[in-house]
């Protein structure tokens, strides 16, 4: 018995795993079985342009984009051996045509051409036909930039057009919801916006209307697409046939920078991109992580961020002198706090932090209120109802983190008594940390006036502020550095996109002061890091973790148990098959 | 000698009347000079704007004058720029130096026969030389050495290294071509035969320039020993001429602050005043070159035709004319300076020394013995 | 190997003694220096010289009428034979511009406006003239021909502020351009 008889070929050896063999380009590689020909491209690094398809979604494969050449090995007559040459492949027969990439699956000795002449002409000839209709005002359209069919048309256009005749006129600038308009004369048919309503948000409120070039994506009549996820749409839109109200016009895309970070607006802590110019926020999208938020964000998180941008930031420390704030430095101003706290007994002191707050903000959090020996330490729950996809009940994007770092499983509980205390009179100096207390704290203004001290962190001049002796100005999610823990347990982390404006300070900047200014040590946490690594020593579940491992998608620290309602619906689809994932 | 009044007085308008007037002037507008000059050279218009501006105060049109006003508000504003003094430097040297380069500059105008001589009404005829004494050159060449002082400790005081190199190079060029000069002359004086400059002007007003020698005894004609001798002289005029350069800093030999490599040289640290000092120094030292070489080769005050100077001469107020003749003469060589300086190129270094102990030492040497046996020969 | 070995040209008696060569120097720039006085230089004529040499005496006399088609000045923006600004804030210009000196605010149009389906227009538009180099940059990138290099050349001012161009300004010297190409028309 030789080697050569024992020797498994390559399709058995693929097949053990559960993978088939693809010639792609000419060079083999294993994929698993049942990957769509787009996807075993990608695998093998090489880019099928493409329009309709997207993994999330179904694939309809109306936009021809993705056409690739195909061969199988040739069928084999009655009784006849396979014939395997001396890499143990058989031999190829290529199709003489076309095949879309993003709704066929590989096979076993499939071969795959995305370079072999019919490709690019058919490439040539989809382009030239979607260009056809399509209005060349990428000045002004808001799209440019990011624009799929300015770049396949680049890669794969005519320079000049051999259309002639008057493009067909459809309805422009069209208000279909509160938030989006619609350009449908830019509208290439790809139908993922009308995929993405049907089978993600589930208010089907989107279809095509009128045959041929007249195709006209229309919202249903008497309907709008008011949907809390519908500015997923202009993300997955891949021209600019719909727009967010919200940034259209507003900024050229090639000017913005962008910053991932994450969604502080819920638990979920979708995973975000800032995009930045200057110091200024334009706009949030979403970022793709499979284990948190898919590919899509909810719009009342992706808007909420224009009080970054607005006047109202506080942008100095200031102290309350006779009834009136006045701005001093930030030494003055934390000297003044830890002199002031000092006239009290520990027992008339609170503190009242945020789970708005990072990780290691908590952590300083819980060292300040070691510093000042009260027992007096509570976060603010906000809880809201869930929607069934991505914003889960628990308002705070970091309330694992701080039931986590301060070891408290009910990190909220003292905050009755805090409440009662300052009502009684028997807490007579409160200090707040990223929280209105006249909001969901459920503190009155009456509270606050009978406080001795108050000291407040935040970043918006608000009521808090207001009555507060000192104020101590902070950063908002997107200036901020650091990490969060979500509702599932995901370790995540926060970049700063701009910095805070005027002398505002980071708030572990602020924490870390104010607590050297109380103890009146020597500072030995000079970076973030160094806090997330002293962190990291404290806390059982952050060992072994440092900031830039958490890396872009966040690691997993902790079960607790919760999950994200969508990514559920999205595994379903996918053992179905009816997605890619 | 009896010191009288009549002595003191002139001395004393002498001293102003040459130094403070007519060099200061002319050291003023050489630096105008200088700048429309070489403007004309590079098809430029250079300072014609300079003037009193009319219509400031409500007048139709600024008089303008040719930018003639331009050296004065350069004065002005020399005057009133911050002087500053950088904090690195030694105090005491750094002050010092500008004047160590302007006084020397200066004091050799002390020799110079400006004219023949005025007769006053009183009858006392008044030589048109400050001090008029019998070393004359020597004197020139010892006050003129002093000027390397301030060059110097201004490019060590600095503390700075391209002011350094600056006053290090003009101490090694300035006393490599003092010796060049020296030796220069030394033909010219064996032919006059005296140091007094006064006489020696005197003489070339009788036998014609020293150039120019187509006299003997006022009577015009190609003599064979004054043509003879005319070769060595021509030799000696080029040595000296080229070592007064040299000597002056200007181009193509003003390593000490050349720009491309010095920034500004021995004075990059230098402003307002004291750099203005420097300049001035720069400039005087020209003229007091430029007095020297029509002095000792073009005649000095001698118009060089031997009957028409004895004329002039005669007349009580001839020396102003020979003075005017003299100033005429200079201001032709302050030309001819300027007029070098933006055609010749600089010379490196260790070419400007070649130049200086190769050749022109040697061939001043030479000069002297080809000079001495002519005059063997002739006399 | 590209080594090319030169020797040093062979200088003739006249040129080893420097001297002769030094006075045929001075001769070629003291000609040159009357020529320039006479103002019969090569470089007076072609560049029409005022004064002494080639210089034109500035502000006696311009050159306004002597400026070349494809002279560069101020940057401006350009209205149309209709009356439509031709900008529609697609911010290329901001983007190519070298030093940074062109700032966009854009805007949309508003729908009760004649030229609402253009949607896009600025609302501000800054060129700051301290910063600008007058490259062209910005003309050559345009895809609207709405902004074009003016042939004005003295932008003076008296404050920064005041060197900054804005929208009406940069209107008010670029004024109308005719025979632009208009993809706004009826037709699109």
């Amino acid at each position: 018995m030789s080697d050569t008889e024992t020797a498994k070929l390559p399709k058995d050896l693929a097949a053990d795993k559960g993978m088939v063999n693809v010639q792609i380009d000419g060079t083999w590689i294993q994929v698993p079985r049942g990957t769509r020909m787009i996807e075993a491209c990608k695998i093998a690094g090489v880019e099928v342009p493409h329009y309709c398809y997207h993994p999330k979604l179904s694939s309809p494969g109306n936009c021809r984009m993705c056409l690739v050449q195909m061969g199988m090995p040739p069928r084999l007559a009655p009784g006849q051996d396979p014939e395997y040459n001396d890499d143990g492949y058989q031999e190829i027969g290529w199709m003489p045509r076309p095949v879309i990439a993003c709704a066929n699956t590989v096979a076993e000795n499939m071969g795959i051409s995305t370079k072999s002449e019919i490709v690019t002409k058919c490439r040539e000839g989809v382009m030239e036909f979607m260009l056809i209709n399509h209005p060349l005002d990428c000045p002004i359209c808001d799209q440019a930039g990011e624009c799929r069919l300015q770049e396949f048309s680049v890669e794969h256009g005519k320079s000049e057009s051999r259309f002639k005749e008057d493009k067909v006129k459809k309805p422009k600038n069209v208000q279909i919801g509160p938030r989006i308009r619609l350009d449908d004369e830019r509208c290439i048919m790809c139908s993922r916006c009308i995929r993405f309503m049907d089978e993600v948000a589930d208010e089907p409120v989107l279809g095509f209307t009128e045959r041929g070039t007249h195709t006209t994506v229309a919202v249903y009549p008497g309907r709008e697409l008011d949907n809390n996820y519908g500015l997923n749409t202009v993300d997955l839109c891949p021209v600019g046939a719909l727009t967010s109200n919200d940034f259209r016009f507003q900024m050229r895309t090639w000017f913005l920078k962008e910053t991932k970070t994450i969604d502080v607006n819920c638990a979920t802590g979708a995973n975000i991109t800032v995009w930045t110019r200057g110091n200024k926020i334009f706009r949030i999208t979403p970022r793709e992580n499979n284990d948190v938020n898919s590919n899509w964000m909810p719009d009342s998180h992706r808007l909420n961020f224009h009080h970054i941008n607005d006047g109202a930031r506080l942008t100095e420390p200031m102290v309350k002198v006779d009834g009136q704030h006045e701005a001093t430095s930030w030494q003055l101003a934390l000297e003044g706090a830890a002199d002031a706290l000092k006239q009290f007994d520990a027992k008339e002191i609170a503190v009242i932090a945020s789970a708005r707050q990072t990780n290691e903000e908590l952590f300083l959090v819980r060292a300040l209120a070691a510093e000042l020996e009260t027992e007096a330490l509570s976060i603010v729950e906000r809880i809201g109802e869930s929607d069934g996809k991505l914003i889960s009940a628990d308002r705070n994007p970091n309330t694992t983190g701080a039931k986590l770092v301060w070891q408290n499983a009910k990190p909220a509980s003292q905050l009755e008594s805090i409440r009662e205390g300052v009502r009684k009179g028997s807490i007579k100096a409160v200090i707040a940390l990223g929280e209105d207390l006249t909001e969901e704290a459920g503190f009155s203004a009456e509270d606050l006036e009978k406080l001795e001290l108050l000291i407040s962190s935040n970043i918006l001049a608000n009521p808090t502020a207001q009555a507060s002796d000192i104020v101590l100005p902070g950063a908002a999610f997107s200036e901020k550095r650091g990490s969060m823990v979500n509702i599932t347990g995901r370790l995540q982390r926060l970049n700063n996109a701009c910095v805070p404006p005027g002398d505002a300070r980071d708030d572990w900047m602020l924490l870390r002061d104010f607590v050297l200014a109380i103890s009146g040590e020597a500072n030995s946490i000079p970076t973030l890091e160094s806090l997330f690594n002293a962190l990291a020593e404290n806390i059982e579940e952050f060992q072994g973790q440092t900031l830039s491992k958490i890396g872009d998608l966040g690691v997993q620290i902790t079960e607790t148990g919760e999950t994200i309602p969508l990514l559920e619906y999205e595994k379903a689809r996918k053992e179905r098959g009816e997605i890619v994932g | 000698m009896d010191i009288d009044l009549v002595f003191i007085l002139s001395t004393a308008v002498k001293i102003i009347l040459f130094t403070f007037v007519i060099s200061l002037l002319m050291v003023a507008y050489a630096t105008y000079a200088e700048r429309r000059v070489s403007a004309i050279i590079q098809d430029r218009v250079g300072p014609n704007r300079t003037g009193i501006p009319l219509t400031l105060f409500g007048g139709k049109k600024d008089w303008h004058f040719f930018g003639l006003i331009q050296p004065i508000a350069d004065g002005v504003k020399n005057l009133l720029k911050e002087d500053f003094t950088p904090a690195h430097v030694r105090k005491f040297f750094f002050w010092i130096a500008p004047a160590l380069t302007l006084i020397p500059a200066f004091l050799c105008l002390a020799v110079i026969p400006f004219g023949s001589s005025v007769t006053l009404p009183t009858g006392d005829e008044i030589k048109l030389v400050i001090a008029d004494i019998d070393i004359g050159p020597l004197f020139v060449f010892a006050i003129a050495s002093l000027s390397v002082y301030g060059i110097t400790i201004a490019g060590w005081a600095s503390n700075n290294k391209y002011s350094f190199l600056g006053g290090v190079r003009s101490t090694a060029q300035m006393i490599s071509y003092e010796i060049a000069m020296g030796l220069s002359i030394i033909p010219v004086l064996m032919v006059y035969g005296h140091l007094n400059l006064n006489n020696i002007v005197q003489y070339q007003a009788e036998n014609g320039w020293l150039l120019l020698p187509l006299w003997k005894d006022g009577v015009f004609g190609f003599y064979l020993q004054n043509l003879l001798l005319w070769i060595p002289m021509f030799i000696s005029f080029v040595i000296f001429l080229t070592a007064v350069f040299a000597e002056t800093n200007r181009m193509p030999f003003d390593l000490p602050e050349c720009e491309t490599e010095l920034v500004g040289g021995y004075h990059t640290e230098y402003s307002s005043m004291k750099f203005a000092m420097f300049f001035m120094g720069e400039y005087c030292a020209m003229i007091v070159g430029s007095a020297l070489v029509v002095t000792l080769f073009f005649g000095g005050w001698a118009v060089g035709i031997p009957a028409v100077d004895s004329a002039i001469s005669e007349m009580a107020w001839g020396g102003i004319i020979h003075l005017l003749v003299f100033l005429v003469k200079v201001v032709a060589f302050i030309v001819t300076f300027i007029w070098v300086r933006w055609t010749v190129p600089r010379f490196k270094f260790d070419q400007l020394m070649k130049l200086g102990w190769v050749i022109f030492f040697e061939l001043a040497v030479v000069n002297i013995v080809i000079a001495a046996l002519i005059l063997f020969y002739v006399k | 190997m590209a080594i090319k070995k030169l020797t040093r040209p062979k200088l003739t008696l006249s040129e080893k003694l420097i001297f002769p060569t030094i006075l045929k120097g001075m001769a070629v720039t003291m000609t040159h220096a009357i020529k320039s006085v006479l103002g019969k230089t090569k470089a007076a004529e072609s560049l029409k010289g005022s004064g002494t040499g080639a210089t034109m005496q500035y502000p006696e006399t311009k050159w306004d009428d002597q400026l070349p088609e494809y002279y560069r000045g101020v940057p401006a923006l350009v209205t149309d034979e209709i009356g439509r600004e031709r900008c529609v804030s697609c911010q290329l210009c901001e983007f190519i511009c070298p030093p940074k000196a062109i700032s966009i605010l854009p805007g949309e149009i508003p729908s009760d406006d004649e030229w609402a389906k253009v949607e896009k227009r600025p609302q501000e538009f800054d060129i700051d003239m301290t910063r600008c180099i007058y490259c062209g940059m910005c003309e050559e990138v345009c895809p609207e021909q709405a902004i074009f290099l003016r042939q004005d050349y003295a932008v003076t001012g008296t404050s920064r502020e005041n060197m900054v161009h804005n929208k009406e300004r940069l209107y008010e010297i670029g004024g109308v351009r005719e025979g632009l190409v208009n993809k706004w028309n009826e037709v699109k």
